[in-house]
């Protein structure tokens, strides 16, 4: 029997959607794209002063039309990441500014290094399903133009990623221009435009802003994405009682609203087009105004607005394992590890947050390692207990057959069963998590706390990785890729300084 | 995250109020007005505008000078209000509360103090707004709301607000400072736009210019010439009090805080 918890009766379940509904007829979702509301006009929705209302029925044929689940595949065309059913998948979270300098444990710019670490990290270790464009590589920003920065900013991550990657990708778009280039080098990386429609190898981030706003950029992501092909995750974030209602439910309700806005959009643009349930809802820290990730209640927002999706039959995502802690620390800890735990039990099929400190200000490699040990902990539980045995080992008994064998001796060690299942029986954790009974003499060194274990750890991972061998060319192709986009975003910039429009 | 002077030392003078969540100060006693000026700062610290908007009027009818009620009674409340949420005894939406039971004061007392010409000292002026292309203003509204509680004088752009627009208003209100949000990483560029058109129009350095958001670092807030730059919108009132400073040679910390 697989662990699983709920927070949701299907009675609550139902009026969450039929206030969804409800609130996308009143007060509508804003929209403030011309092609947008023309496509939604078209539909027979109803479109005044930038503000839609989406009938049901309208709803019902887009949620129709969705994809219940699809796979993301690895560089070698291989099945990796199963979006759909109860699978559980992690990845490390996106698109932080600053990592932690484990030396000076002060917080400073990512570069482009930082994200290599992650990304060679991430690789080695099999309880991350995918990569994630992890960090901003502020160095590699040539450009300092705002839409431009933004622009090659999201490129230059990806194309990072895909050097030294064979896994597949979370990542996102903070600009349309941008996105084309991305799904220009993704289409470069699996072979063509075709090919990656049948083998996507990414999954796109998009977010509404809340409350119940689909921005130009978003929504036109959306619809890029659809008619790609390339699976879009759509990624609202309430903050319960600062951008949403301030009980859980009507945050849950808000986040259904704007991800159906999102599917509407989206699957009128593309119908069958793969698009994910997704979210980063969070509780509003009423001190500080911030977004507390580590929370339970914000796990329990992440759990419950899956548990929606996965009533609608749709392929869900989570933000989870982030901390707000600022160290790798007994919070950071804490927090991570739970949330790990609730986002597996909740069976969201992509948990994003790893690595992540600070309310998602603030990337730590080590703190990755870390969470690697409570999703695999967490990885665990969900295989829950299981019968094991069978005429090889003596018989199909939980018990007796290992008696029968050693009486009252107690020479299980012994027992071919015991070498046979405890591999299957426990995680076996890495050195990170000590184990150890006895406690080493204090001497004038560091302490070997668990963030001393995590930072060698790292370096034995780095120093196993292995960069991918891409195919002949393909690096000259991701360049080239990358040299158009710049030379049109340094275009554009010139246009913009020059008080023209700038070229598309 | 404890600065207030209400932290220290001998425990706070107050009991719990109505609901037993919000605090209730406890009158010292003093002039004939000092149960009214009581009541006034309870209005506020409850965060109750309709009681506020009576009790103004109250203060009217009884011929008190209304900037006395605002100092004495309203502004001491807000004062109150301020250093409970920085001790942890009150939170955002309590504070949020306590400034609209004040604004709903003010707007009774205002058309008098204008009559008598005794209008009331701000500590500074403060034009805010987010980078161009940002619509994200929570943390913006939060800003604005502590920064008005703390005795601010506010101009709120609003969203998405372009260089010319922060720039036309602080010449327009001769604000002392301009303050720029940006939750996005794409957004923060902005904050610099902003910075260099304040340098171009030679608004600086008189007027300080200073950042903040989700993203924004101090390393970020330096690399492009900003004055100052907050964490969040608690240190953002320490933060603006420190400029003034610098702006006026005064140091706002010291002396009766006024609304």
């Amino acid at each position: 029997m697989r662990p699983r918890v709920q927070l949701l009766s299907p009675d609550l379940i139902g009026r969450i959607l039929r206030e969804a509904f409800e609130l996308l007829m009143n007060p509508g979702v804003r929209v403030d794209s011309a092609p947008v509301v023309e496509l939604l006009l078209s539909a027979g929705a109803e479109v005044n002063d930038g503000v839609a209302r989406i009938p049901e029925p309208l709803l019902r044929q887009c949620l129709a039309s969705a994809p219940r689940d699809f796979y993301l595949y690895n560089r070698q065309g291989e099945k990796a990441v199963h979006y759909g059913g109860d699978d559980v998948h992690f990845d490390p979270g996106s698109c932080c500014v600053q990592v932690l300098d484990p030396s000076t444990l002060e917080a400073r710019q990512s570069e482009t290094r930082d994200l290599v670490r992650i990304v060679q990290v991430t690789e080695t270790l099999p309880h991350f399903a995918a990569q994630s464009t992890a960090v901003v590589c502020n160095d590699a920003l040539a450009c300092k133009g705002e839409d431009a920065s933004s622009a090659i900013g999201d490129l230059y991550r990806l194309f990072v990623v895909l050097q030294h990657s064979d896994k597949p990708v979370v990542t996102g778009s903070f600009s349309a221009s941008g996105l084309r280039g991305m799904i220009d080098l993704l289409a470069a990386d699996c072979g063509s435009r075709d090919q990656l429609r049948q083998k996507p190898r990414a999954v796109f981030d998009v977010c509404p802003s809340p409350p119940l706003n689909w921005s130009e950029f978003g929504s036109h992501n959306l619809l890029d994405l659809a008619r790609a092909g390339v699976p879009a995750q759509i990624v609202s974030m309430p903050l319960a009682g600062g951008t949403a209602p301030v009980t859980l439910a009507g945050s849950v309700t808000q986040h259904a609203a704007e991800t159906l806005a999102g599917i509407v959009l989206h699957q009128l643009a593309g119908p069958g087009s793969p698009v994910v349930w997704g979210g980063a809802p969070a509780i509003f820290d009423m001190r500080t105004g911030g977004a507390p990730m580590g929370a339970v209640e914000t796990a329990m927002l992440n759990m419950a607005c899956a548990e929606v999706g996965k009533h609608l039959d749709l392929p869900t995502h989570g933000y989870l394992v982030a901390a707000d802690s600022k160290f790798v620390d007994a919070q950071g800890g804490a927090e991570s590890a739970r949330s790990a735990m609730l986002g597996a039990l909740a069976g969201i099929n992509m948990i994003s947050g790893a690595g992540m400190l600070e309310s998602l200000a603030c990337f730590s490699v080590e703190k990755l390692v870390i969470d690697a040990e409570w999703i695999a902990s967490a990885q665990r539980l969900l295989r829950g207990i299981e019968v094991r045995g069978n005429e090889e080992y003596g018989g199909n008994t939980l018990a007796t057959a290992m008696f029968a064998q050693i009486g009252l001796s107690g020479e299980f060690l012994k027992l071919k069963e015991t070498r046979a299942l405890f591999r299957q029986e426990q995680h076996l954790p890495s050195h990170v998590i000590d184990r150890n009974g006895d406690r080493s003499p204090r001497g004038a060194g560091p302490p070997n706390d668990i963030f001393a274990r995590a930072r060698a750890r790292v370096d034995e991972l780095v120093s196993k990785y292995r960069k991918p061998s891409l195919p002949e060319g393909m690096l000259r192709e991701f360049q080239a890729i990358v040299d158009r986009v710049t030379d049109r975003e340094a275009d554009r910039e010139t246009d913009r300084a020059a008080n023209r429009e700038p070229r598309p | 995250m404890c600065g207030g002077s209400q932290c220290r030392g001998s425990p706070p003078e107050y009991n719990r109020g109505v609901i037993g969540l919000i605090p209730r100060l406890i009158s010292p006693g003093g002039s004939v007005s000092e149960p009214l000026f009581g009541a006034m700062r309870q209005s506020i610290i409850d965060g109750a505008p309709d009681r506020a908007t009576e009790l103004a009027q109250q203060a009217l009818a009884n011929g008190i000078d209304p900037l006395e009620a605002v100092n004495q009674g309203f502004a001491a409340g807000i004062t109150f209000a301020g250093d409970q949420f920085g001790c942890g005894e009150m939170y955002l939406p309590d504070l949020l509360a306590s400034v609209e039971a004040m604004k709903a004061a003010i707007k009774v007392l205002e058309p008098e103090m204008l009559k008598r010409g005794s209008a009331r000292q701000a500590l500074g002026k403060i034009v805010l707004g987010t980078a161009r292309g940002d619509i994200h203003d929570i943390g913006k509204n939060l800003v604005a709301t502590i920064l008005s509680a703390g005795g601010f004088q506010i101009f709120d752009l609003g969203t998405s607000v372009t260089p010319e627009q922060f720039v036309a208003k602080a010449q327009e209100v001769d604000a002392d400072i301009v303050g720029v949000s940006a939750l996005l990483t794409t957004t923060m560029a902005g904050q610099r736009a902003v910075i260099e058109a304040l340098d171009r129009n030679g608004l600086r350095p008189r007027v300080k210019a200073i950042v903040g958001g989700a993203a924004v670092t101090a390393m970020w807030a330096a690399e492009i010439g900003a004055d100052g730059f907050s964490r969040n919108a608690i240190d953002a009132l320490e933060l603006a009090k420190n400029l003034m400073v610098k702006v006026t040679g005064k140091d706002m910390n010291k002396g009766t805080v006024q609304a």
